[in-house]
């Protein structure tokens, strides 16, 4: 099982026999290290660390180059590749009978190698970003040379067909974003307009009112609503919600369209519930004490404290956990994809079908073969927006939060 | 004190005492109606999607006499075992003679009637000659119609099912020839274009390969990094560059993820498309903030005490973080790899991005397979016109919904069972 999925990743069965190869090589050379170090101990020589560290550093020695080797320079399946494999391990086996281990230090080596690791890990994030940002960029560029900046930024009519002959009508295709822009941000306005005074109510409820014992039930019940995946919020909105609202709306006379941009936020809405919730749970928790208590014993009711003490104190952690809950709503694909409309509607007439930036993404990605038409590109560049959206909102949020913590600190 | 305040008396204190407990009970209400609201949404969403779904674990079978004629089955290459159904069907049914008649009364049946007789043939030799009874798949029409999803007081036109099929279909339900059964297809099959033959196992199997991947990749990648950011990084603007960049990272869209996996792993590193491999790897980097972030937290719980205790007794930094503290904080750091097993479980849009939305039949055996997402199959189906599939959709959410809570509470278990609270 193992070596099957081994094999179809690295495509054939001498590549896999390498692999092992190495790796097993390896493993000799732990033995032999130790063992050295072993016997120079018994030979009365004395050693300097524990003889497993021995092992350790002759692994390093005898499997990164063979594995950097045979991952960079020789990605082929001939048998020559076993010969210079088994020639790029013997520094390990040169480390092993040229060091004494009454004089080689091998833990303080190995350890050396072990933090280079670790210092590697760390910055695999920012490496994560790095990737993010250029990939992203790098396509958007491409992107804004066929299209003006100015246009895809202000531009009103959003139409990415580009025609496949070049003499059709209207082959060019129109990028402008602002239908797109309007959608996600009215989308998410309703969100935020069922999210943030259940979340908060429910949040002030749970931490200010309910008994020990109801908080232990209510808090996690209400976390389930977290871990429900996006995609079934979707199939929610389309097969419930959106019928349920079209039959209230011929109830009263509207006639509400079946991917209207209510349906879609309201559902993001429940989604978001929980975050705003647990977020400023916490903050409402992180309110000294001495303040609430204070303000009790003054002769406030509790709403008198929580109106004019805590929501006070805590509004800087409130604003940034609904930044966050913005950031998430204008991020958010499943709900959207599925719920929301696909053509670019410019209007804040709720019960009419809005696109969204998520949304127009996904249609130009998917089932896309070519990458190099304007088309595809553009979705890039509306990543590349929202990209930076997010992470504006988010960095307002982490200083408004931080400057808060201070505060009380 | 040139303000004085006039303590209010009598019936005007009385009065201004009730209003503000008015103020305070009203205020307590806001909080019940809001925590009510958003429990009612978590019910009525759970409950529409049970009551959608669970009919989809039961499908219809339909037994016919089967004559497996010499005649017909002895060319063995390509003998016709289609025609052995459609003769049963019209020795059954003499009164539908017309083509139209005909067409109506095979479509009863699943298509994959044929294949079934065909294994049943090459399982066992001594069939030929003999008559007897098998049950097939009912189609996914008569599947629905016979759970109740199509009434029969509709007009005929607008019904899937026809009034001469009603009839038949009560006749085989007199005769005790219809019967509904635990569907194992749904658990035990692929994707498929006809709804009663399609099922599950495909994306699920897909999902565990991405989840496999994508662990293998951000699980240790993540548990070092954190490691080093809590233990052994100095305060500078380097390390405080890095853990903005972690908490920004974390709150990146997951649909960014997917272009970063279709530009770099797809276009750049030409990895195969569709497959679980690249998917998990993509993941791999959504997860990757959070683990760090929950890593770092579990570590900062373990107590100093245990890091002087270790260094006093002459450990070295390496063998005081990896002997005692790395193994004090395992239950939370494990608590933190199994919650994001569970994100990646959830997550869908990136992985729309990388093409993992095509339509898989098979089974895939490898990483590199093309393959679906248990999350993807929900979308992928709940974009299928047929009525058959809106339960198949619902019964996968449940499914997945399922696995989500037996992850989570795994979870709390670890949680429990093995986080040792320090004094």
């Amino acid at each position: 099982m193992f070596l099957l999925q081994l094999e179809a990743i690295l495509g054939n069965m001498n590549q896999t026999i390498f692999f092992i190869l190495i790796w097993l090589v390896g493993i000799l050379a732990f033995y032999t290290g130790k063992k050295r170090a072993l016997s120079s101990l018994q030979k009365g020589g004395g050693v300097t660390s524990l003889p497993r560290y021995f092992g350790y550093c002759s692994i390093i020695w005898a499997i990164l180059p063979a594995l950097l080797l045979w991952l960079f320079l020789l990605k082929s399946d001939q048998l020559i590749v076993l010969f210079y494999i088994l020639i790029a391990t013997i520094p390990g086996w040169l480390l092993i009978f040229s060091n004494k281990p009454s004089l080689f230090h091998a833990r303080k080596h190995f350890e050396k190698w072990l933090k280079i690791f670790l210092i590697l890990c760390a910055t695999f994030s920012v490496l994560v970003t790095i990737v993010i940002v250029s990939s992203v960029l790098f396509e958007s560029i491409r992107f804004f040379k066929d299209v003006p900046v100015f246009e895809f930024l202000f531009g009103t009519h959003w139409s990415p067909q580009t025609a496949i002959r070049e003499d059709q009508a209207g082959s060019s295709g129109a990028f402008g974003a602002v239908p797109l822009f309007a959608g996600t941000f009215l989308i998410t306005f309703i969100a935020m307009c069922v999210a943030v005074p259940l979340g908060l109510f429910s949040a002030i409820y749970i931490s200010q009112y309910a008994s020990s014992a109801a908080r232990k039930i209510i808090k996690p019940s209400l976390e389930i609503l977290a871990g429900i995946p996006t995609v079934v919020y979707g199939y929610f909105a389309v097969v419930s919600f959106s019928p349920f609202l079209r039959e209230i709306g011929e109830f009263v006379g509207l006639s509400i369209s079946s991917e209207s941009a209510l349906s879609a936020g309201i559902v993001m809405g429940i989604m978001i519930i929980p975050f705003i919730l647990s977020l400023s749970d916490d903050v409402i928790n992180s309110v000294p004490r001495a303040l609430i208590y204070g303000s009790l014993a003054m002769g406030a009711t509790k709403s008198e404290t929580v109106k004019n003490v805590i929501i006070p104190a805590a509004l800087p952690g409130i604003i940034s956990a609904v930044l966050l809950g913005i950031s998430r709503g204008i991020g958010e694909t499943m709900i959207v994809v599925m719920a929301a409309g696909l053509s670019g509607n410019l209007t804040i007439n709720p019960i009419e079908s809005v696109t969204t930036v998520t949304v127009q993404i996904v249609t130009l990605l998917v089932g896309d073969h070519e990458f190099d038409s304007t088309k595809t590109l553009a979705a890039f560049a509306l990543g590349l927006t929202l990209f930076v959206v997010t992470l504006f909102l988010n960095l307002i949020a982490l200083i408004v939060s931080r400057k808060y913590r201070e505060k009380y600190d | 004190m040139t303000k004085k305040f006039k303590l209010k008396s009598g019936k005007k204190k009385h009065a201004y005492l009730h209003k503000r407990h008015n103020k305070e009970i009203r205020f307590q209400l806001y909080g019940i109606t809001a925590m009510l609201i958003s429990f009612t949404m978590l019910a009525i969403l759970l409950i529409s999607i049970i009551s959608r779904g669970y009919t989809a674990f039961v499908k219809t079978e339909i037994s016919l006499p089967i004559e497996f004629s010499e005649s017909v089955l002895v060319p063995d290459d390509d003998a016709d075992y289609g025609s052995l159904v459609k003769e049963s069907l019209k020795k059954m049914f003499p009164e539908a003679s017309g083509r139209s008649d005909r067409m109506l009364l095979y479509k009863l049946i699943s298509n994959n009637s044929s294949y079934r007789l065909k294994n049943l043939v090459n399982n066992n030799n001594n069939l030929i000659g003999k008559t007897v009874d098998v049950w097939f798949f009912a189609s996914a029409d008569v599947d629905i119609f016979e759970k109740g999803y199509i009434s029969r007081e509709i007009e005929e036109d607008s019904r899937q099912i026809k009034d001469k099929q009603i009839v038949w279909l009560d006749k085989l339900k007199e005769q005790g020839r219809l019967r509904k059964v635990f569907n194992t297809t749904f658990f035990t099959e692929g994707d498929s274009r006809e709804p009663e033959q399609a099922g599950m196992l495909g994306s699920f199997i897909g999902s565990l390969f991405t989840i496999l991947a994508c662990m293998l990749l951000a699980a240790p990648i993540g548990v070092f990094a954190a490691i080093y950011l809590e233990e052994f990084a100095r305060a500078n603007v380097f390390t405080d560059f890095i853990e903005i960049n972690i908490s920004n990272l974390a709150a990146v869209p997951s649909i960014i993820y997917g272009l970063l996996g279709l530009a770099v792993y797809l276009n750049f590193f030409g990895l195969p498309r569709s497959s679980s491999l690249v998917g998990g790897l993509t993941l791999a980097m959504l997860v990757l903030p959070t683990i760090i972030i929950t890593t770092r937290n579990a570590i900062k719980a373990v107590p100093p005490s245990i890091k002087d205790a270790a260094t006093a007794l002459g450990a070295s930094r390496m063998q005081m973080v990896f002997h005692h503290i790395f193994p004090a904080a395992m239950p939370g750091i494990m608590t933190g790899v199994v919650l994001s097993v569970a994100r990646t479980l959830g997550e869908t849009a990136p992985l729309l991005m990388i093409g993992m939305v095509a339509f898989i039949a098979d089974v895939p055996k490898t990483m590199i397979d093309p393959a679906t997402t248990l999350p993807v199959q929900v979308f992928l189906w709940s974009d299928s016109p047929e009525m058959a599939f809106v339960e198949k959709t619902a019964a996968c959410i449940i499914v997945l919904l399922v696995l989500l809570a037996a992850i989570n509470g795994f979870a709390a278990y670890i949680r429990n069972k093995f986080e040792v609270k320090w004094e």
